[in-house]
C-alpha cells in the first residue's frame, strides 16, 4: 500500500484543536501523509476534502458536544461519496455513554482525553483497508 | 555574609551532592538546577526597582496595598448551559453558595455570532454554554439579578459588542444606569486567531471594533472592564508558563497601540484594560509567571506608552485552573490538582479565580462538582493562611530566580514579535501558532515517553466504570429555543414581552448600523448596536450586517 492518507477535520464550531494539531504531527511523524482541514467545517465540507483528496482515514476532533449530531452526519455523507472503505474515527470530551451510537453510527472507533498518539497510529494501521 | 563565602560553602555542597549522586542517582527529568541560593537573585539593592511595595510599581508583589486582608479576590464560577432559564437558576445558586461574581459561558453560535436557527448552529445549540439569540433572551439570564450589586463576566469576543449591548439594556430595564454597572467582556479577538478560534472578522474591523468599545465604555460605563487580555486560551492550547504571558502582553501591546493611534491618551483607558491567567500544575511556576507578568506590564505601560497614572501600570488578573490539566481518568484526582493550582493562583495574587470541576475532561459539570470546585477556593481563602500574608513567596531564592528567568523569556519574545511587526502581523504569519504547537507536541511526547508523569493517565492506571450522572444538554434545548426564536422573528411576544418586536424598527436599526460600519473609526459603533439591541434585532442579524461590511477571517492553517 502506498502511503496512508489522512484527513484530520474539526467538525461544528468547537475552536478547540489543540488536540487534532497533536494528533495530526503525530501521524505525520508515523509516516502517514496528513491533510489539516483547520477549524469550523461543516461535514459536507468535510466529506468533499475527503473525496478531493482521496484519503483512506477520516479523523475528527469534537470538543464542543456536538459529536452526536456531527460525527454521523459526517459518516453519511463521506459513505454517500461512494467511500465505503474509508476509515472514520473520532476522539475528544465524549462521554462514555455516547460511543456505542457513535459507532452504530459508523465511527470506527472513539478516542477519549488521555488517549496516547501511539494508539491512534496502531488502529489505524490495523484497521485501514 | 559574602557572596565568596557562600560560593566555598557552596562547591563542598556540590562535592557531597557528587558523592551522594554515586550512592543514589537522582530521579530523570528534573530541572538542571536542583538548588538555589542567594547567588541565584539579585541582591537587596535592586529590591525597590525590581520587587518593590504592593500596590506600587513595579507590583511584582501585587496590585493592592493589602491584598487578600481587606478583601478575598473574587470567586466566579464560569458557567453557562442549555437555556437561559436553566442558566439562570445555576447563577442564582452560586450567588446563594457565596460566589462573588457572576462569569457567563456562551455556546458556540453566540461566540461566533449566529443566531440558533442558522443551519451552522445545528448541533452546537446550548452545548458549551447558554444560548442568546436576543434581548429577550439576556432578560431571562438575568432575571432577579441586581445588576447593580453583582459584577459580571462575559466570555465572548468578536461579538463582545452586542452582548455589552444586550447588558446594558437589560440594566437599564432594571432601573441600573450604565456608569454603574461593573463587569469585563473578554474582548480580546487576538488570542482568538492565535489559539482559541471564535473569530469572525479580519484582524482590522475586529480591532477597531475593540478601540470603540474602548472608548465608548471610558465615557459611559466607566466601572467596566473592556478587555480581558488572555493567556488562558494560550496556555490551553500548549503554550509554556513564558509564552502564556509574553504572547498575551504583546496583544496588550497591540491593543494599546491600536487605541492611541485612534486618538485615545493612554491614562484614559489603561486602567480598564485586564488580564487573565492559567493556573496550571506547577505551582512555584506559576507564582512566578504571575509575579513577572506583572513587573513586565508594568514596565511596558511605563516605559512604552509613558503612562502616567499607576492604575494604568496595573496588571489586574482574573485566573481559572488548566481545563486541559484535567483528567478523564479517575476524575476524583482532579480535585486535588485543583486544589494546587488554586493555592498557585491565590500565592500569585489573582484578583479573581474560577475553579474547574472535576468532571470537566468529561462533560460539563454537574452541580455538586461545581459546590466541590466553589467549596476549594473557599477553603484555600479561609483555612490555608495562604491569603493572610501578601506575596508569601518573595525572597524564596527559588521563586525570585524563577520570577527573573520567567521575565526574560517573556522580553526576548516580546522583542521578537516587534521584529515581526507586533503582534496582529506575527499571528498573521503564524509565528505565535507555531511555537505553541511546538510545546504542544512537546509536551505530549514527553506524556508518552514517560518523561512527564500524570496520574491515572501513564502511571497508577487503573480499571474504572465509567462514570456516572454526568451532565447532559438535550438535543430539545436547540429546538425549544429555534421555537422561541422563531416566535421572536414574526413578531410575537415572547417571555415578559407584552407587545411582540417591531420588524419595521429592526431593520431599519440594522441599515443605520450598516452605515456606520462603512465610515471609518472615527464613527463608534457602540451606540448603534445598542439601537439595534433594544428593537430585539437579533445578534445573528447583526453580526450577518457586521459581516456583510468587514468579511470574514481566513484563518493561517499550518501543522
Amino acid at each position: 500500500m502506498d502511503k496512508i492518507r489522512v484527513l484530520v477535520a474539526k467538525p461544528g464550531l468547537d475552536g478547540h484543536d489543540r488536540g487534532a494539531k497533536v494528533v495530526a504531527r503525530a501521524l505525520r511523524d508515523a509516516g502517514f501523509e496528513v491533510i489539516y482541514t483547520g477549524l469550523r467545517q461543516t461535514p459536507e465540507q468535510i466529506a468533499q476534502a475527503a473525496a478531493d483528496e482521496d484519503v483512506n482515514v477520516v479523523a475528527m476532533s469534537i470538543l464542543s458536544g456536538a459529536h452526536p449530531h456531527l460525527f454521523p452526519k459526517v459518516v453519511n455523507l463521506v459513505r454517500e461519496k461512494g467511500m465505503k472503505d474509508t476509515l472514520i474515527i473520532g476522539g475528544g470530551v465524549i462521554p462514555e455513554g455516547d460511543i456505542p451510537a457513535l459507532k452504530q453510527a459508523g465511527i470506527a472507533e472513539v478516542f477519549t482525553p488521555g488517549t496516547p498518539t501511539t494508539a491512534i497510529v496502531d488502529f489505524i494501521k490495523a484497521n485501514v483497508k | 555574609m559574602s557572596n565568596e563565602k557562600i560560593k566555598a560553602e557552596l562547591e563542598k555542597y556540590e562535592a557531597a551532592v557528587a558523592k551522594a549522586i554515586e550512592k543514589t542517582p537522582e530521579r530523570k527529568h528534573l530541572p538542571e538546577q536542583r538548588l538555589y541560593t542567594p547567588l541565584d537573585v539579585k541582591g537587596v539593592e535592586a529590591y525597590t526597582d525590581e520587587i518593590g511595595f504592593p500596590g506600587q510599581y513595579p507590583f511584582t508583589r501585587g496590585v493592592q496595598p493589602t491584598m487578600y486582608r481587606g478583601r478575598f479576590w473574587t470567586m466566579r464560577m464560569y458557567a453557562g448551559f442549555s437555556t437561559a432559564k436553566a442558566s439562570n437558576e445555576r447563577y442564582r445558586y452560586l450567588i446563594a453558595n457565596g460566589g462573588t461574581g457572576l462569569s457567563c459561558a456562551f455556546d458556540l453560535p453566540t461566540q461566533i455570532g449566529y443566531d440558533s436557527d442558522d443551519p451552522i448552529s445545528e448541533g452546537e445549540v446550548g452545548k458549551v454554554g447558554v444560548a442568546i439569540d436576543s434581548l429577550a433572551d439576556m432578560e431571562v439570564l438575568f432575571d432577579q439579578i441586581d445588576l447593580g450589586k453583582v459584577s459580571t463576566s462575559m466570555t465572548i469576543n468578536a461579538p463582545a459588542s452586542v452582548l455589552l449591548a444586550m447588558y446594558i439594556a437589560v440594566a437599564e430595564e432594571q432601573g441600573v444606569p450604565a456608569d454603574q454597572l461593573r463587569g469585563t467582556i473578554q474582548n480580546d479577538i487576538l488570542k482568538e486567531y492565535a489559539a482559541r478560534g471564535t473569530y469572525i472578522f479580519p484582524p482590522k474591523p475586529s480591532m477597531r471594533i475593540i478601540t470603540n468599545i474602548f472608548e465608548y465604555c471610558s465615557k459611559n460605563v466607566p466601572k467596566w472592564n473592556t478587555i480581558s487580555i488572555s493567556g488562558y486560551h494560550i496556555r490551553e492550547a500548549g503554550s509554556t508558563a513564558s509564552q502564556e504571558i509574553a504572547f498575551t502582553i504583546a496583544d496588550g501591546i497591540a491593543y494599546v497601540d491600536a487605541a492611541i493611534k485612534a486618538g485615545m491618551d493612554v491614562d484614559d483607558f489603561a486602567g480598564r484594560l485586564s488580564f487573565f491567567w492559567n493556573a496550571h500544575n506547577n505551582v512555584l511556576e506559576e507564582v512566578a509567571k504571575f509575579r513577572a507578568s506583572r513587573r513586565v506590564w508594568a514596565k511596558v505601560m511605563k516605559e512604552r506608552f509613558g503612562a502616567k497614572k499607576p492604575k494604568s501600570m496595573m496588571l489586574r488578573v482574573h485566573t481559572q485552573t488548566a481545563g486541559s490539566m484535567l483528567t478523564a481518568q479517575q476524575p476524583n484526582n482532579n480535585i486535588i490538582r485543583v486544589a494546587l493550582q488554586t493555592a498557585a493562583a491565590v500565592m500569585g495574587g489573582t484578583q479573581s479565580l474560577h475553579t474547574n470541576s472535576r468532571d470537566e475532561a468529561l462533560a460539563l459539570p454537574t452541580q455538586e462538582s461545581v459546590t466541590i470546585a466553589l467549596r476549594t477556593q473557599q477553603i484555600v481563602a479561609n483555612e490555608s493562611g495562604l491569603a493572610d500574608v501578601i506575596d508569601p513567596l518573595a525572597g524564596s531564592y527559588y521563586v525570585e530566580a524563577m520570577t527573573d528567568r520567567i521575565e526574560k523569556e517573556a522580553w526576548d519574545y516580546i522583542k521578537k514579535i516587534d521584529e515581526l511587526g507586533g503582534a496582529v502581523a506575527a499571528i498573521e504569519k503564524g509565528y505565535i501558532q507555531k511555537e505553541i504547537q511546538d510545546s504542544a507536541y512537546k509536551w505530549q511526547m514527553d506524556v508518552e515517553n514517560k518523561r512527564r508523569i500524570i496520574v491515572g493517565v501513564n502511571e497508577y492506571t487503573m480499571e474504572e466504570e465509567p462514570p456516572k450522572g454526568l451532565l447532559k444538554v438535550d438535543a430539545s434545548v436547540g429546538i425549544e429555543q429555534c421555537k422561541k426564536l422563531a416566535d421572536l422573528k414574526a413578531g410575537k411576544p415572547i417571555n415578559k414581552m407584552t407587545k411582540g418586536r417591531d420588524n419595521e424598527a429592526v431593520k431599519a436599526a440594522l441599515a443605520e448600523l450598516k452605515e456606520a460600519c462603512k465610515k471609518d473609526e472615527s464613527e463608534n459603533l457602540m451606540p448603534h448596536i445598542l439601537k439595534a439591541v433594544k428593537t430585539y434585532a437579533t445578534l445573528g442579524e447583526i453580526c450577518n450586517v457586521m459581516r456583510e461590511v468587514f468579511g470574514l477571517y481566513e484563518a493561517h492553517v499550518s501543522l
